[in-house]
């Protein structure tokens, strides 16, 4: 059998506050393939960016396994994680997360110099991703001369440059109208056409309809893992049994 | 990543905010300055004096017999010659060098400036002087107690018209020929070396109440040799008067290098405690550098969550912080070097002195590099404190 690219085995994250402990991940398990457009849906609360930090890597379990590509992550010291964080993850987030004082190719060289490319093939790949998400025209710009649109496609480029395993999206259309949201799921499903595995994280049904398989969180825990359609079937039904007959 | 790049961006991000930036560099330019100033004024006195005391004669010593005691203890002419023959590699030729109390009198006029004094053939050599007109002394004159004098340019321009040599004087009621003129020693002045006049130092001892030869002008191969020139003479003369009471042996050359080591103390002193306002200004980098790591708080987490080790996030800021200082630092020694020359002329017209303020080359590069020191080393902390962000907290911030 082929080799999960992730695997969360049993992986929780506690915080404690005070006396009380907050379970935002509990005994979570599930696999993700290369090549997969997935979803990780719930309400606010539910664990999703705990979830997505520790997928991708920003963060550790409090107990559990987490494997990436088969290493365990548990057993990386903070150099092995910023590299995993470097090669393997691609990240896109909801405000975008550029920086201001970077012209727009040179945000996206970022990853790149971190990775130790020299400076010319830095540029060319740059360019060529760019380019590949309608920014050709704007390398030079600012980011606060953009538009939401163009910026969180900026990030994506940024993402995308270092050709990593993982495309990890938190709420990547939440700071959009909805039309140019509708645009940057169009190209995330260009991408997951191209090949890129894809995790998506949103509280929206609606755009999780665009992935293939969603996860959905609640109080820290799995509700449901399947395909997209039959999660809808499900969840058209009364939540308290679904949610009950899933996690069993 | 390289070094080069991480400069680069430091620079640009100094540049971002150029306000900040100099006021962040305000206590480094100030000290750097200060150091440089301070050098470069300690090294115009040293040269000021250096000048000065040229004239004077650095190249030699001055013996001077004050014993008066018995038979054995006493030291001739031909003793003194015979001592400096002995020790050719620091004492190389001597001359007596006898102070005439007699009164100056040319024509009518008596010259109270006039200085006159007994010497060898040797006297002019050893001084370096060169005879402009007429003949100098000769050993010959030095034998048979000529009465004969060579006299400074001022005497034979201000008393003769610039023709003296043929011409008499009298010194302590003693009628002189003038055989020859010094060449212009100073400004031509009165009561300078030009306004001195030159017998030969037999004749001045027989003119003399007591007829003794006390001091004696020895030349040295250099400045440097002062020390070891000095000791020679000391301990040949302890020998003989087994009393170091009874002589002096001087050097124009050892009080220079006594005033220059005094000034280069001074210098220390004052470069430490401008050096006080470098740690100052290093403490404001800090400050700083701090402030700007909370204001960087996001960035420091997209960077970490692009991939970013803590080494990178430390080391950017260390330069960071190294480019700032060093900038100041830049800054300090270019504004030192136009205030010195500032000072330089400022000083040629209020005091009429040749003191070139003049700072070193190895001063500035030693500002320059203090600087950077000073910034890499209170950079340090803000940058640790940076590196050890953690990633969410920091993306989280906002
Ligand atoms: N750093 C933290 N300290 C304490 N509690 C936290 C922390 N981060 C998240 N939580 C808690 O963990 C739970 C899950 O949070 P989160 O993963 O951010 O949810 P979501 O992204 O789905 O809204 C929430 O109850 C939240 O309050
Ligand atoms: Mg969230």
């Amino acid at each position: 059998m082929e080799e999960a690219l992730i695997e969360f085995r049993e992986v929780s994250k506690h915080y404690i506050m005070g006396d009380s402990v907050v379970k935002a991940l509990d005994l979570v398990s599930f696999k993700i393939m290369k090549g997969e457009f997935v979803a990780i849906v719930g309400q606010s609360g539910s664990g999703k960016s705990t979830c997505m930090n520790i997928i991708g890597c920003l963060d550790v379990p409090t107990d559990g396994l987490y494997l990436i590509n088969g290493r365990n992550v548990g057993e990386m010291n903070k150099n092995e994680l910023s590299e995993i964080r470097n090669q393997m993850v691609g990240f896109i987030f909801q405000q975008y997360n550029l920086l201001p004082k970077l012209s727009v190719i040179e945000n996206v060289e970022v990853p790149l110099m971190y990775g130790g490319v020299s400076k010319s093939e830095r540029r060319r790949r740059a360019t060529e991703v760019l380019s590949s998400v309608g920014l050709a025209e704007k390398l030079r710009h600012y980011p606060n001369q953009l538009s939401g649109g163009q910026q969180q496609r900026v990030s994506v480029a940024r993402a995308l440059v270092g050709n990593p395993a993982i495309l990890l999206a938190d709420e990547p259309t939440g700071a959009l109208d909805s039309k140019t949201g509708r645009e940057v799921l169009s190209l995330f499903q260009r991408l997951h056409e191209a090949g890129h595995t894809i995790v998506l994280i949103t509280h929206d049904n609606s755009i999780a309809s665009t992935a293939e398989r969603i996860i959905r969180l609640e109080d820290g825990r799995i509700v449901y893992d399947g395909p997209t359609d039959r999660e809808k079937l499900v969840h058209a039904g009364p939540a308290e049994g679904s949610a009950e007959h899933e996690s069993a | 990543m390289s070094l080069l790049e991480s400069v680069e961006l430091s620079i640009k991000n100094i540049l971002a905010s150029k306000m900040r930036a100099l006021l962040t560099m305000l206590g480094i330019i100030i000290g750097v300055t200060a150091v440089i100033l301070i050098i470069g004024l300690g090294n115009g006195v040293n040269i000021y004096m250096a000048d000065s005391f040229k004239s004077l004669g650095t190249n030699t010593i001055n013996v001077m017999i004050t014993g008066r005691g018995s038979s054995s203890r006493k030291m001739s002419v031909d003793d003194m010659y015979a001592l400096v023959a002995k020790n050719p590699k620091y004492l190389l030729r001597v001359s007596p060098s006898v102070r005439m109390t007699g009164t100056v009198k040319i024509g009518n006029e008596t010259s109270s400036t006039s200085v006159s004094i007994g010497v060898s053939e040797d006297y002019f050599a050893i001084k370096s002087y060169t005879i402009a007109s007429g003949r100098g002394l000769q050993y010959s004159d030095i034998l048979d107690r000529s009465y004969v004098c060579v006299v400074g340019s001022y005497i034979a321009e201000n008393y003769f018209g610039n023709n003296a040599v043929g011409k008499t004087l009298k010194i302590g009621g003693a009628y002189f020929e003038i055989i020859g003129v010094n060449s212009k020693q100073g400004d031509n002045a009165s009561g300078t070396t030009d306004d001195y006049i030159f017998v030969p130092y037999t004749t001045a001892a027989r003119l003399s109440s007591t007829g003794t030869i006390t001091s004696y002008v020895v030349e040295i191969p250099s400045v440097d040799d002062s020390s070891a020139a000095m000791q020679i003479m000391n301990d040949a003369l302890y020998e003989i008067f087994m009393n170091s009471n009874y002589y002096t042996v001087r050097s124009m050359g050892e009080i220079l290098n006594t005033f220059t080591s005094m000034v280069n103390i001074m210098v220390m002193v004052l470069s430490i405690i401008a050096g006080i306002s470098l740690v100052v200004g290093g403490i404001g980098i800090m400050n700083i550098m701090l402030v700007s790591v909370t204001e960087r708080t996001k960035e420091i987490g997209i960077r970490k969550a692009l991939g970013a080790k803590e080494r990178y996030i430390l080391t950017q800021f260390v330069i960071e912080a190294a480019t700032t200082s060093a900038i100041g630092g830049f800054i300090g020694i270019a504004l030192g070097y136009i205030l010195s020359s500032i000072a330089t002329n400022f000083i040629k017209a209020a005091l009429q002195a040749n003191l070139p303020v003049s700072p070193t080359a190895s001063s500035a590069l030693m500002a320059f590099g203090i600087s950077a020191g000073i910034g890499i080393i209170f950079g340090y902390l803000p940058a640790k404190k940076a590196a050890a962000l953690n990633p969410i907290d920091a993306l989280r911030n906002e």
